[in-house]
């Protein structure tokens, strides 16, 4: 038996710590609660009487503005508080595989809690006959969208040892990616900028490239921006963590 | 060399450690020793200067640096969510250990660290004592040929002390080990060899035995004679060949050398002039010198040495 990859082993750590505290439990029945108040109440899935998940997918841009810093903000400001930082990079591993393993292992937790929406495909199914492709690209794209998400708090968690600044920071960093390319937004921009400027703005947005996805759409152009601001924000956060290290 | 900013927190520290040595890093708190400690394992780079172990440089080849140490940083960390099993299997894993080896391994540091108690218990309910021994068994799990403890006893009972201490002196025969500490008696019962570095630089480098002999204490004779004044006896003791003064400490005078290399004589004319004289003795000592001495002396502010004075 050889022994686990660096990567995996920080991985597995980090997932174990979300099921061995109560929060990874309160967030799943909260991701819940929500997902299904957002689809079926505030979305008003059945009064639409179509046989989509619009009204589900719809809402993730704005759930997850709140629910992944919330899943992200101790990765590494924890590690700093506790000091356990000084272990980790004195064992024999690169800096970017813990950095990857730990977005790893918080990325698989989303996609579970993602996973656990599965009542509201079979319920579409029981009612109509959806384009289940489209569900899927739905998914799909959500899970990307995640990820973004999750790497930009890894970066703000790498900033600081205070769970709540990272929280903040990271919402704040959000909510500009996902105005950026918001229809009232880009409406508003419309009147004193050029087009070619708010089409600017908003190609780094969230939305524009979560839209495609929603519509069943898998484009190579939205999978490389999801793709380039995983990579981005991970690799600012190995920027972030040797600054921090070098004093 | 690092500085933090304009701040230079270790300056010129220059040293080496061989496989059999302890080597004890002393010094006041902020002196730089952990600054030093945590550019050995390369937790931080150097701002100048170099770092080797085992013949790799810790900036150009850290992972080769950072197999061969096993490293117990100062406020011994750990994952206060995992299992003292969990966190060590954990340890073991990252140490690239694997099925027998590692349960071997795991298992020889729980009896080497006395966790057996503890071994399924949640590390945020136990006592520092067992979490600081937690982390010392983390860093000893892979057998490491170089061991750097910040501070291994620190917030243990007086026998976990000792226990620790044994255990570093066997240990010591077979790897090269670098400990801080600010307890004195500890470079006594551990090290092979001290260093004391004070605001970021070397004040001395030496075994026990030569940094007490820096001690003004070193060398000098103390004795009580109940036969004779003190005046009458300091008056004879000080004009003895080979003694620069003679003081009063505790009702018994003691004279000091003019020359340390030389003590063992001072002892010997100091009983001989006794016998001339007839004092009747109740004791003669030749004082060893005292490391707590030596280390308020060389870490000391000039400032407040004055005041002291």
């Amino acid at each position: 038996m050889s022994a686990p990859n660096p990567v995996w082993t920080i991985a597995r750590r980090e997932l174990a710590s979300y099921f061995s505290s109560p929060v990874a439990y309160v967030f799943l029945v909260i991701f819940l609660l929500l997902t299904g108040f957002f689809t079926f109440t505030a979305g008003a899935f059945f009064e639409r009487g179509e046989a989509s998940l619009a009204s589900f997918f719809l809402w993730h841009p704005w759930l997850y503005l709140v629910l992944v810093p919330a899943v992200g903000m101790r990765l590494w400001s924890e590690e700093r508080r506790a000091g356990t930082l000084e272990l980790l990079f004195t064992f024999p591993v690169a800096p970017w595989q813990a950095i990857l393993g730990k977005f790893l292992a918080s990325w698989l937790f989303l996609a579970i809690a993602l996973a656990l929406t599965f009542p509201v495909v079979i319920t579409v199914n029981v009612l109509g006959e959806p384009d289940n492709g489209q569900i899927l690209a739905g998914y799909f794209g959500s899970l990307l969208m995640a990820g973004a998400y999750l790497a930009v708090t890894c970066m703000t968690s790498a900033m600081t040892r205070n769970q709540v600044v990272s929280f903040i920071l990271s919402v704040v960093i959000l909510l500009f990616l996902i105005l950026a390319g918001f229809t009232p937004v880009t409406d508003l921009l419309v009147r004193w900028a050029s087009p070619a400027f708010v089409d600017t703005v908003a190609a780094f947005s969230f939305m524009t490239h979560f839209d495609p996805f929603q519509r069943g759409v898998i484009d190579s152009r939205d999978l490389i921006y999801f793709l380039s601001v995983i990579g981005f924000a991970l690799f600012a956060t190995g920027v972030i963590l040797r600054n921090y290290r070098a004093g | 060399m690092k500085a933090f900013g304009a701040k230079r927190a270790v300056d010129g520290v220059s040293f080496a450690v061989e496989r059999g040595e302890v080597l004890g890093f002393l010094g006041p708190n902020g002196a730089g020793k952990s600054t030093t400690m945590r550019m050995i394992t390369g937790f931080i780079p150097p701002t100048d200067g170099s770092v080797k172990v085992g013949g790799h440089d810790v900036v150009e080849a850290p992972l080769e640096v950072k197999r061969l140490i096993g490293y117990l940083p100062e406020a011994a960390p750990s994952y206060p969510d995992m299992t003292v099993a969990g966190f060590l299997s954990f340890a073991a894993d990252m140490r690239g250990l694997a099925g027998d080896a590692k349960k071997r391994a795991i298992g020889r540091v729980i009896d080497l660290c006395f966790l057996d108690a503890v071994i399924h218990q949640s590390i945020d309910t136990l006592s520092k004592g067992y979490r600081h021994r937690t982390c010392l068994a983390q860093a000893l799990i892979h057998d490491p040929d170089v061991l750097i403890l910040d501070e291994p006893t620190d917030g243990l009972d007086p026998n976990q002390k000792h226990e620790v201490r044994n255990l570093i002196r066997e240990l010591g025969a077979s790897k090269a080990i670098v400990f801080s500490t600010h307890i004195l008696e500890e470079v006594d019962a551990a090290c092979t060899r001290a260093i004391i570095i004070d605001r970021g630089r070397i004040v001395a480098n030496g075994t026990p035995d030569e940094l007490r002999a820096m001690s003004d204490l070193a060398g000098a004779v103390t004795l009580h004679a109940t036969s004779l004044g003190a005046e009458a006896l300091t008056e004879k003791l000080a004009a003895l060949e080979g003694v620069s003064r003679v003081e009063p400490v505790d009702g018994a005078l003691r004279a000091y050398p003019q020359d340390k290399a030389n003590a063992g004589a001072l002892a010997a004319a100091v009983i001989a002039l006794a016998g001339r004289e007839g004092w009747r003795l109740d004791m003669v000592r030749t004082e060893e010198g005292q490391l707590d001495e030596v280390f308020r002396r060389i870490t000391l502010p000039d400032t407040v040495k004055e005041r002291a004075r």
